[in-house]
């Protein structure tokens, strides 16, 4: 357990008094504020500690304590004891933020019990916290509906991701977060996908790119050419005289449109010319004879 | 499609605050209230961003007026959040072959 200097938390000297103690903590709750940073797992914590610091120094019985055996925390034991044989009544409720019994530190809790926040007493109803988790996909996954067991908090959820998921697309799946408070709503699940490319492709949205090579002959005489795609090989006809970088879009090859079902996006195909390298005399020879033909 | 309502006056008991505060954000359009016999009711899609009003109200004493332009602004946020991924992986198209 680690000491919590909570002057330094609020920015102030140890001799501050409570009109400067209020302004501080009001100054740094605006900035860290979890409301006002969404996703901000630092700010949350910081929020905390602030909402701890001005617990214990605005209450001047509890700052007295934390002066008193705050350096030297382990005296509190004393305290500790002396607190515990008296009944202890712990209401259950959260701070109003959304925070529940845990989130206040192990030092705050071992210095005054279970008793902090503002609102603690209220038996009022909450809705439960928004949970944030993260699923890991591969491009492949996302080309048909995804099937996955999520565990949170001990719960098993099984969702399904619709194809097509955007790299750092979020989903809200509703009342799967934390338990409502004295019988309010249970908060949302938040999933952010994070989406790693494991195949050749670029992905521009719903389309796919991928660059192959072309034979010099096979440009200028045309023929067919063999393309993989992510439902496979397609044959695909190569124009007489197709220019070097000539794009061409297979429709419906590409990935599923999000939320959309039946509808692909493109995979585009740029096409590079080799020129034959290691040439032959004779191949050199009719090569100057098309040179003066032209 | 069915949704859940929650009558004014308890929500306001439970939350303990005051109706006509509620009726200040109405008036501001911060909130959206159902009346059926008389008897105002609150959407419970809508107990989401009403509970962070609430919270921003008490925990940071900000008026409704403030409130509703750090709303307006935590959406903006959320648009530019959502830009900044679609760019971002537009970018990637261009520099890792994502």
């Amino acid at each position: 357990m680690e000491y919590i200097d909570y002057y330094q938390v609020l920015g102030v000297d140890k001799n501050a008094g409570p009109e400067e103690i209020k302004k501080a903590y009001r100054k740094l709750a605006r900035k860290h504020h979890p409301d006002l940073n969404p996703n901000d797992k630092e700010a949350h914590k910081k929020f905390q500690l602030l909402n701890e610091a001005n617990e214990v120094l605005s209450d001047p019985e509890k700052r007295k304590k934390y002066d008193q055996y705050g350096k030297d925390w382990k005296q509190a034991d004393h305290f500790e004891q002396a607190r515990s044989q008296q009944q202890y009544q712990n209401s259950g409720a959260a701070s109003f933020s959304g925070f529940n019994e845990g989130d206040f530190s192990d030092f705050f809790t071992s210095m005054f019990g279970h008793t902090g926040g503002r609102f603690r007493n209220r038996q009022t109803k909450f809705r439960g916290e928004d949970y944030h988790a993260e699923i890991q996909l591969n491009l492949t996954d996302i080309y048909k509906p995804h099937q996955q067991v999520l565990t949170v908090n001990g719960k098993n959820i099984r969702i399904t991701i619709p194809a097509g998921v955007e790299n750092g697309q979020q989903i809200r799946i509703k009342g799967y977060g934390g338990e409502g408070i004295h019988g309010g709503p249970n908060g949302d699940l938040y999933i952010t996908f994070q989406i790693t490319n494991n195949t050749k492709y670029k992905r521009n949205s719903k389309d796919l790119y991928t660059d192959t090579d072309l034979d010099l002959y096979t440009a200028i005489l045309g023929g067919e050419l063999i393309i993989d795609t992510l439902e496979g090989k397609v044959k695909l006809k190569v124009k007489p005289e197709t220019q070097n970088e000539t794009r061409i879009r297979l429709k419906g090859k590409g990935l599923p449109v999000y939320k959309k079902e039946g509808e692909f996006g493109d995979l585009i195909v740029t096409f590079h010319i080799k020129i034959p390298t290691g040439l032959t005399e004779k191949q050199k020879e009719l090569f100057q004879q098309l040179s003066k033909l032209s | 499609m069915e949704t859940d309502v929650i009558l004014l006056n308890e929500f306001c008991s439970t939350h303990q605050v005051e109706i006509s505060f509620i009726r200040t954000l109405e008036e501001n359009g911060m909130i959206e209230t159902v009346t059926v016999d008389q008897s105002k009711y609150i959407n419970t899609n809508e107990l989401p961003k009403l509970e962070r009003i609430i919270r921003l109200h008490r925990e940071l004493n900000i008026n409704p007026e403030g409130i509703d332009v750090i709303n307006e602004l935590l959406n903006r946020l959320d648009s530019m959040q959502q830009q900044m991924n679609e760019m971002k992986n537009r970018l990637d198209f261009y520099t890792k072959g994502n």
